[in-house]
């Protein structure tokens, strides 16, 4: 009888206790990403992004304390992902979802977001269709239609007037395909070629001779991340394309700093477009990469400053609202919201929910001894022009 | 020159590489029927020793191959000690289960000390670029490659035909129980072929850096290109590895270049159509 | 022989046929869920259809000897059906599953005679590369399956009209362990039968049961053509309580993450894939929630520990626990 009673009071202990927690008033963010497999640098980059803001803007926002729930996705596994999303909610009480680094995860969870009416803030996928899936989403990235569309229009306007493309053959490859294809051609310029390499892709050889046999200005290239960017960029200068005679444009894996040291001064010249690379030399810039540096001993790319804007808009968003956690306050907070990012000025445009910022365009020249992405160009507040075809 | 030479070529040395890579397995499995699916694991070990040793202790890429050889065949020795030599009369499926184990604790060992990027290396100067011949381009590299694995490929053949050493080799392949009741001592022998198997391996991994790149999903993803060399190839023959890597290698590529549409999908009908004409291999002997 | 130990093998087949105490426990204990654990009922879910999947996989692995490295393939086409069928309109999951299953089992009949004429290194290179073919096709027919991005808009019906799929999984884990249990009791009846016997020959010595006069191709084909229509089914549970189907659900690592699930629990006996899943995937939630990164690090080891200590999986292991238990009292 009296292990009953100790057994019944401590319960309702438990209950008071969590009921007193929550008094405090947690917001939590169920923040779901790839942290293991052949995804997990890119997790591990968006997740230094967020821990920095964390730790230079403190845990608490619009008077509520910020809780971080992390739940592995593993990689490309939308039936995992939703799973997390609905525990999140359901299990672990989490107000907001966040993270998202591929497009299958984040167009499951977005379903989620949707039925449960949850803020969602993507920090990376980075396909168009994405924000159209739940009302309550925003995203803080980049659109592939928004970086290749405008190189594009930049490359038919600076004198390249055939080029040869070149991409993966699955969904963002195929997507940088179409729109720098868009782009190009609505800025005049002429496309001899294309051609589409399988996805897990060990030699490029025989897909630049081809693009070499069309004798083209410039030739474009998407590849993931990883692995490939140095196997092209050397299959390339292997094959003899010289970068002062033939351009080589791409999308900002291309010229990362792995892939850069893999391929050495092969690499000069390439072209390349991002909305955010760690030289660039704005003052708030400088400041984040020297405090990334301080923390993480690396230098941070595109990815972490999409998980830092992301915690930003969080926390602006929760801060308009006064702490308010429902969907339609955040989402109603989050549009229209501006603000200085590393990469530049950024916004959420209040229709699509989409990110609004400045595209750069970079090329690999040599800095000192090493080799850099200098910026050479850019257009600012670019919307997804993804969306305009809808 | 028409351009389909300069792309044969690079078939050719991407040929090479997998064979480097496979030579060791379709030996050993042919010998002591032990499938070893963490194969690559030591190639992927023999790759991050060189990563270490070039870019944290500044070796210089020649001097580091033959220690990435070595380590590559210690640690196999070591396994195969404490380990595996327990189960050579196990069944396929334990075998599998076993080596796949090792391999998952290998990716996680290598994420956890190298993190999950990729580990460029920078190759001196005179293996960089390319070499314009007859209006082709043939990369540095791709030939230091053929060179190495021709060179292999010589030795290993010689030594298979000429030594003691590799008619015993040939003897445990052709009848184990045979062998042993001959009074060859197979269980060292199978402990040797491992260890110089694996080592090739590792040669393989730290070769291929500067063709293919390295992460902690190497081991897995060069697993099913080296399974389907060993089986087209033929267990237990140098002779089939070769032949199937070059067969892979020249129809990977040529695929891709004739018509890219078909892409991987090539490489996987030519595998199967191969397998089921000749189901033992190329120059299989069951 | 005396009268005592066998006395004839319709009668040794009806001692097997017997439901044990400890599988009438079993299967109420997955009732559990739903009260002790209502968190977790998606995870539970997923749980049941792995299973499922793994169930078809220990027809052929364990039962008849066919080691697949491919059979995701057949999982795939399940999920992919019943998703099409959801997305072209026809949203009724009973239909939607048994149209996807029958679909996943008519590839499978295709792809047995080319099964049935292999086996050891030769047939594991094939169900690899069958397994590949499709993959790399579904990620070209990105008009049909959405390639890359996966299939959208699939939107299921209420179950009988009435139980909708919520957002705690009530009627995720109900549908899809009625699923499993039926089949379950279907395969179990198969197992026991002359049948079951004649696959588990197969699997021994196949040309021993070829001299006593046994079709072990057609046996083979059978089987393997059941198993596919289970995989299929497991597939199209998928897609229906998830409302998502992408490439993966073809892909090598859902081959190899269901043949690790059944060795893990211990092949050719049914209830072993069905605890290897159940172990596998609920080990998995938890180390992904506590250090994501080196998952691989502790299945790996687990891996090891199970072929090292235990050669028969979880199940042999705990078999002869209860032996040695029996035994001693």
């Amino acid at each position: 009888m009296q292990r009953l009673l100790w057994g019944l009071a401590g319960c309702a202990l438990a209950l008071f206790g969590a009921g007193a927690a929550n008094a405090q008033n947690t917001v939590k963010i169920g923040l779901i990403m790839p942290y293991s497999g052949q995804f997990a640098d890119t997790a591990t980059q968006m997740d230094n992004g967020i821990k920095l803001y964390m730790k230079q803007n403190g845990d608490t926002a619009g008077g509520a304390k910020i809780e971080l729930i992390r739940k592995d996705t593993g990689g490309i596994a939308p039936d995992v992902a939703k799973r997390l999303a609905q525990e999140a909610i359901v299990r672990d009480h989490a107000d907001i979802l966040a993270g998202f680094v591929l497009t299958p995860n984040a167009l499951a969870a977005a379903d989620v977001s949707a039925e449960a009416k949850k803020f969602m803030v993507v920090m990376n996928a980075a396909t168009s269709i994405i924000t159209t899936k739940s009302p309550y989403l925003a995203r803080t990235s980049l659109t592939t239609p928004q970086l290749n569309y405008t190189l594009g229009t930049w490359a038919a306007k600076n004198g390249i007037k055939k080029i040869y493309t070149m991409v993966s053959d699955y969904g963002p490859g195929i997507d940088a395909e179409t729109w720098f294809q868009k782009g190009f051609k609505d800025g005049g310029g002429e496309i001899v070629g294309s051609v589409r390499f399988p996805v897990a892709n060990p030699d490029f050889s025989a897909f630049v001779q081809r693009a070499k046999d069309s004798s083209p200005d410039a030739i474009y290239v998407w590849v993931p991340g990883g692995a490939q960017p140095a196997a092209v960029g050397k299959a390339l200068a292997e094959r003899g394309i010289d970068t002062s005679k033939t351009k080589v444009l791409g999308q900002d894996a291309l010229t990362a700093e792995s892939a850069l040291k893999s391929m050495g001064d092969q690499a000069l010249g390439i072209i390349m477009v991002a909305n955010y690379d760690y030289n660039l030399s704005s003052p708030t810039n400088q400041a984040y990469v020297k405090a990334y540096n301080d923390e993480f001993h690396r230098n941070p790319d595109f990815f972490s400053v999409g998980g830092y804007d992301g915690m930003h808009l969080i926390y602006a968003a929760l801060q308009k609202t006064g702490g308010k956690t429902d969907g339609d306050s955040l989402i109603a907070a989050a549009k229209g919201m501006a603000w200085e990012s590393p990469r530049g000025p950024m916004s959420i445009d209040p229709e699509t929910r989409d990110v609004v910022q400045t595209v750069h365009i970079f090329k690999v020249e040599k800095v000192g001894d090493e080799l850099r992405n200098v910026e050479i160009d850019k257009v600012p507040n670019v919307k997804d022009p993804g969306h305009m075809t809808h | 020159m028409p351009p389909v030479f300069g792309v044969l070529f690079d078939g050719i040395a991407y040929g090479m590489l997998l064979f480097l890579l496979s030579v060791g397995l379709s030996v050993t499995l042919g010998m002591m029927n032990f499938v070893n699916l963490a194969h690559c694991s030591f190639a992927m070990l023999g790759g991050y020793v060189t990563v270490t040793l070039m870019n944290a202790l500044g070796w210089p890429f020649f001097a580091t191959l033959p220690v990435a050889f070595a380590a590559a065949a210690a640690a196999s020795v070591v396994l195969e000690r404490v380990f595996f030599r327990r189960f050579y009369n196990a069944s396929d499926l334990e075998q599998c289960l076993l080596t796949i184990g090792v391999v998952f604790v290998s990716i996680a060992a290598a994420a956890y000390i190298y993190g999950t990027d990729q580990q460029p290396v920078q190759l001196p100067d005179f293996l960089r670029g390319s070499i314009a011949f007859a209006g082709l381009n043939f990369a540095v590299y791709r030939l230091f490659l053929i060179a190495v694995a021709l060179v292999i490929t010589v030795v290993l053949v010689a030594a298979l035909e000429t030594t003691r050493f590799g008619a015993q080799v040939r003897a445990a392949v052709n009848n184990q129980r045979m062998a042993r009741g001959l009074g060859i001592d197979v269980d060292t022998l199978f402990a040797v072929t491992f260890a110089l198997g694996s080592g090739l391996a590792g040669l393989g991994g730290a070769l291929a850096i500067a063709m293919v790149g390295l992460d902690p999903s190497f081991a897995f993803s060069y697993l099913i290109y080296v399974l389907i060399v060993v089986s087209v190839g033929g267990l237990g023959s140098i002779g089939g590895s070769f032949a199937a890597a070059m067969l892979l290698g020249i129809s990977d590529i040529a695929g891709k270049y004739y018509v890219p549409a078909i892409g991987s999908i090539l490489i996987y009908l030519v595998m199967m159509v191969l397998i089921m004409a000749r189901p033992a291999g190329l120059f299989g002997r069951r | 022989m005396t009268s005592a130990t066998i006395a004839g093998p319709h009668d040794y087949l009806r001692t097997q046929t017997r439901w044990r105490w400890a599988e009438i426990v079993f299967w109420l204990a997955t009732l559990l869920p739903f009260v002790l654990a209502p968190d977790y009922l998606l995870l539970a879910s997923q749980v049941a259809i792995a299973a499922l999947f793994v169930l078809s996989l220990d027809l052929i692995l364990g039962f008849a000897g066919i080691v697949s490295l491919g059979h995701a393939a057949y999982f795939g086409t399940g999920a992919y059906m019943a998703g099409l069928i959801s997305e072209w309109g026809w949203g009724e999951p009973l239909t939607g599953l048994l149209i996807a299953g029958l679909v996943a089992g008519a590839f499978g009949y295709l792809t047995s005679f080319i099964i049935a004429r292999f086996r050891h290194l030769p047939l594991i290179m094939i169900t690899l590369g069958i397994g590949l073919l499709l993959q790399e096709t579904a990620n070209s027919a990105s008009w049909l399956t959405g390639g890359f991005d996966g299939l959208q808009g699939i939107h299921t019906w209420p179950i009988a009209g009435k139980f909708h799929f919520d957002l705690y999984g009530y009627t995720a884990y109900g549908y899809a362990l009625a699923v499993l249990f039926a089949i379950f009791l279907g395969a179990r009846r198969l197992t026991h039968s002359p049948f079951g016997l004649a696959l588990r020959g197969i699997r021994d010595n196949s040309e021993r049961m070829r001299a006593i006069g046994a079709s072990t191709r057609s046996h083979i084909r059978t089987v393997y053509t059941i198993a596919g229509m289970i995989a299929g089914v497991a597939g199209a549970l998928l897609a229906q309580t998830t409302e998502t189907v992408s490439l993966e659900a073809l892909g090598f690592q859902r081959s190899a993450d269901v043949l690790v699930m059944l060795i893990l629990g211990g092949t050719g006996r049914l209830y072993g894939g069905l605890l290897g899943a159940i172990v596998y995937m609920v080990a998995r939630d938890r180390f992904s929630g506590l250090n994501p990164q080196y998952w691989y690090f502790w299945i790996g080891l687990l891996l090891i520990a199970v072929v090292v200590v235990l050669p028969n999986g979880l199940l042999g292991g705990l078999s002869l626990l209860a032996r040695r238990v029996k035994a001693a009292s």
